[in-house]
């Protein structure tokens, strides 16, 4: 009995170890229903606003000390392919042509600023993070270069330093540096024709939506960015189908971080279940074992014990 | 006990007995000289430049991955692919010491083994590919990303590495003639392998689910939330074909690295596992439809995309389940081995084409370069040789000499049974297997 009792407690103590250890372990409250930080910063663009001059790139390049651009800016030739953000371009402007005959359409790109980003939610370092403020911030400190990020973004925007030997994931940072001082983003305060609207994410919904009351059927009834991928902090109102100007449209509403959750939170009961259910079919099997040996033992109280 | 098992741990007989293989140095070199040794050498004497090169220039330099495809063979082939097949050591070690089937008693010690060198190959693989693989050890000491499914893989990735070698410690104690040690090693397999099932089912899980959050890039016909539960069933039923294979490869290349009896046992053990691995393999098969139906997606099917899945779910999934029926039923051995053979390759083909294949599916693919493949062979190729200069010297399908009097006790021992040796319940149950099913 007292052989019993002793590993009842082992067992006991064990599996109350492992709880805290879980329990310490595990960000409760990166589990949850999150809305966004109230006061966050965003961006308007009004894609029928820009006029492709891509001042916004150069820009950009300028104030984050990246190489100038390598296509001249008057240089139309820069938007016979779609091109992506890279290391080098952390914002690029593509041209659309929706249908034939139609007028041209360009729609900038550059790091959305998820309200909960996946690729902050994925990073096992927090090298990303969203700020309060509203830009997502990256750490290259803590990078371990793994580029789940890049794998994770749902509008493929972080690019990697393929050719350095100590190289940084890279993305639009919403020029954190400059808001915080009071400055707009350099793209922001490059842009000839007000297509980019720097203001707290809140007014900028109410900005969108008054533009598209106000001229009736001219604007899609769309901001898109309010709810895609649980929200973002760089919204677009357009005249154009947003499917036709490169825009992933299948993302759904929910942040993409919410998919793991079902499975991150399963991860405590497994280390709480498995140890009593795995222990359980090894006494069974030991107890099956000891009746084999001692079918017909003296000792009667061993055999109970064993069970 | 014999003279070898006498001599003191880093004593000179001790290492002319335990590295050189009882030859002197100049014999040991020459008998290195071997076909299967130069094809290697050349290998690893054309991939080690291209990896040096890498940490001097970049990633690039060695990878066709790209700011779209940010994850290459490394990770396709070395982590999605080396873990699955490297559930061996918490499969053979919970079916012998947890479920009681000690048959299989003489398969535990390979199994650790290939899981342990197999999660080792699939951290280097890591380092390969990280950018910054100096901050590897971040997520453990210095800044937590506990929402991310990464997090819970490195974590448990570097737990189970150190609990496989706690569960290997009594064959390298045996090999060190250190007794003390050796006893205190194997009071803990009970307490190690439940560890190390809780953590290969989760990290096994989190592999599939670390794509979970890609809803959007991941085609339809892969993405699932069954992912990770497919990530699992299909772990186990490739472990136990890496089990199959690798005991076979053992038997016919070293076989004096394996006890006679062992090799005795291994056909009638082999088509035990086969018995195993059909049966998880067809539960991963209906799994697969499953997901399927669960997320509509039949009309996919008629994609290229859908031939693709086609293939892997009856020509790399049925087929070896129904050859491993096949020769369990029929009692043919070969068919269970070339059954093992088919799992790995589809196994492998799966896991590169969630990460690689299916992942950002709308976009045009690249093919990985002849640098990426050379890397990836120079690697495999170190780790075959890691694991047979492990096993042309440690006891790892033997007992060690100064064990084997011990040999049924220890079994019992093993189990964690600390009443009376269960003598009859061990000796039956080396007995040859009944004919399965």
């Amino acid at each position: 009995m007292k052989e019993n009792r002793r590993t009842f407690l082992t067992w006991l103590a064990g599996s109350t170890g492992a709880l805290c250890f879980r329990a310490k372990a595990d960000d409760l409250s990166a589990v949850g229903d999150f809305q966004g930080y109230p006061d966050r910063v965003g961006m308007l663009v009004d894609l029928s606003a820009c006029v492709g001059c891509r001042r916004c790139e150069a820009a950009c390049k300028q104030v984050n000390g990246l190489p100038p651009v390598s296509v001249p800016l008057g240089d139309k030739s820069v938007f016979d392919q779609v091109r992506r953000t890279d290391e080098n371009n952390w914002t690029v402007v593509n041209r659309f042509i929706p249908g034939p005959g139609a007028t041209a359409v360009y729609a900038k790109k550059q790091c959305m600023h998820c309200n909960e980003p996946a690729c902050a939610a994925v990073c096992p370092v927090k090298a990303f993070v969203k700020t309060e403020l509203g830009p997502v911030v990256y750490h290259p400190e803590l990078c371990m270069g793994c580029r789940y990020c890049m794998a994770a973004c749902p509008f493929g925007i972080p690019a990697f330093e393929y050719h350095s030997a100590n190289p940084k994931v890279t993305k639009c940072v919403f020029c954190n540096d400059r808001i915080k001082q009071g400055l707009l983003p350099g793209c922001t305060a490059a842009c000839p024709t007000n297509a980019i609207t720097f203001g707290k994410r809140s007014d900028l919904i109410r900005q969108a939506q008054q533009k598209i009351l106000q001229k009736p059927g001219e604007y899609q009834d769309h901001i898109y960015g309010v709810a895609e991928a649980g929200g973002t902090s760089w919204m677009y109102i357009s005249k154009v189908p947003f499917d036709e100007l490169g825009f992933s449209m299948d993302l759904g509403n929910k942040a993409m971080a919410t998919y793991s959750y079902g499975f991150l939170s399963m991860v405590s009961a497994v280390f709480m279940v498995w140890p009593a259910f795995l222990g359980g079919f090894y006494l069974f099997s030991k107890s099956r074992e000891q009746q084999a040996t001692e079918p017909t033992g003296p000792d009667a109280n061993k055999q109970g014990d064993a069970r | 006990m014999n003279q070898t098992a006498t001599n003191p741990f880093l004593s000179q007989a001790w290492i002319r007995e335990n590295i050189f293989l009882g030859k002197s140095i100049g014999e040991y070199i020459r008998s290195l000289f071997t076909p299967f040794n130069f094809v290697a050498a050349l290998i690893i004497l054309g991939g080690l430049p291209l990896i040096a090169i890498r940490y001097a220039t970049g990633l690039g330099f060695v990878t066709n991955s790209s700011n779209d495809f940010p994850w290459g063979l490394y990770l396709g082939w070395g982590l999605f692919g080396g873990v699955p097949l490297s559930s061996t050591g918490f499969i053979m070690a919970s079916t012998v010491y947890l479920f009681g089937m000690k048959q299989y008693h003489s398969l535990v010690r390979p199994a650790v083994l290939t899981g342990f060198v197999g999660y080792f190959f699939a951290v280097v693989f890591l380092l390969v590919d990280l950018g910054k693989p100096w901050h590897l050890p971040y997520p453990m000491i210095l800044s937590f990303g506990t929402s991310s499914v990464l997090f819970l893989v490195a974590w448990h990735v570097a737990l189970y590495l150190s609990t496989q070698f706690v569960e290997f410690c009594p064959a390298i104690f045996e090999w060190m003639n250190a007794d003390t040690f050796r006893r205190w090693a194997v009071r803990v397999t009970i307490g190690a392998t439940i560890f190390g099932v809780i953590l290969s089912t989760l990290h096994q899980s989190a592999l599939g689910a670390m794509f979970l959050v890609m809803p959007a890039k991941v085609h339809p016909l892969w993405y699932t939330p069954y992912i990770p539960l497919l990530f699992f069933v299909s772990s186990i039923y490739s472990g136990l074909s890496m089990i199959i294979l690798e005991s076979t490869l053992i038997r016919r290349f070293l076989p004096s690295r394996m006890a006679e009896e062992n090799k005795r046992k291994l056909d009638g053990l082999t088509l035990g596992l086969g018995k195993g691995a059909a049966l998880t393999g067809l539960t991963y098969f209906a799994l697969k439809w499953t997901a399927l139906a669960h997320g509509n997606d039949w009309g996919y099917l008629g994609t290229g995309y859908g031939a693709w899945f086609l293939f892997e779910v009856f020509g790399l999934v049925l087929t070896p389940c129904i050859l491993f029926t096949i020769g369990v039923r029929q009692a043919k051995v070969t068919f269970v081995r070339v059954a093992a053979a088919l799992t790995v390759v589809g196994i492998l083909a799966n896991r590169i084409t969630v990460a690689l294949v299916a992942y950002n599916w709308r976009l045009p693919h690249e093919f990985p370069g002849w640098k990426e493949i050379w890397v990836v062979a120079t690697i495999v190729t170190i780790e075959i040789l890691v694991y047979r200069w492990v096993v042309n010297r440690l006891p790892v399908h033997m007992e060690h000499p100064a064990y084997a009097s011990e040999h049924v006790a220890a079994a019992g021992h093993l189990a964690g049974s600390f009443g009376p040796a269960p003598v009859a319940a061990t000796v039956e149950a080396m007995a040859p297997l009944n004919p399965p099913l």
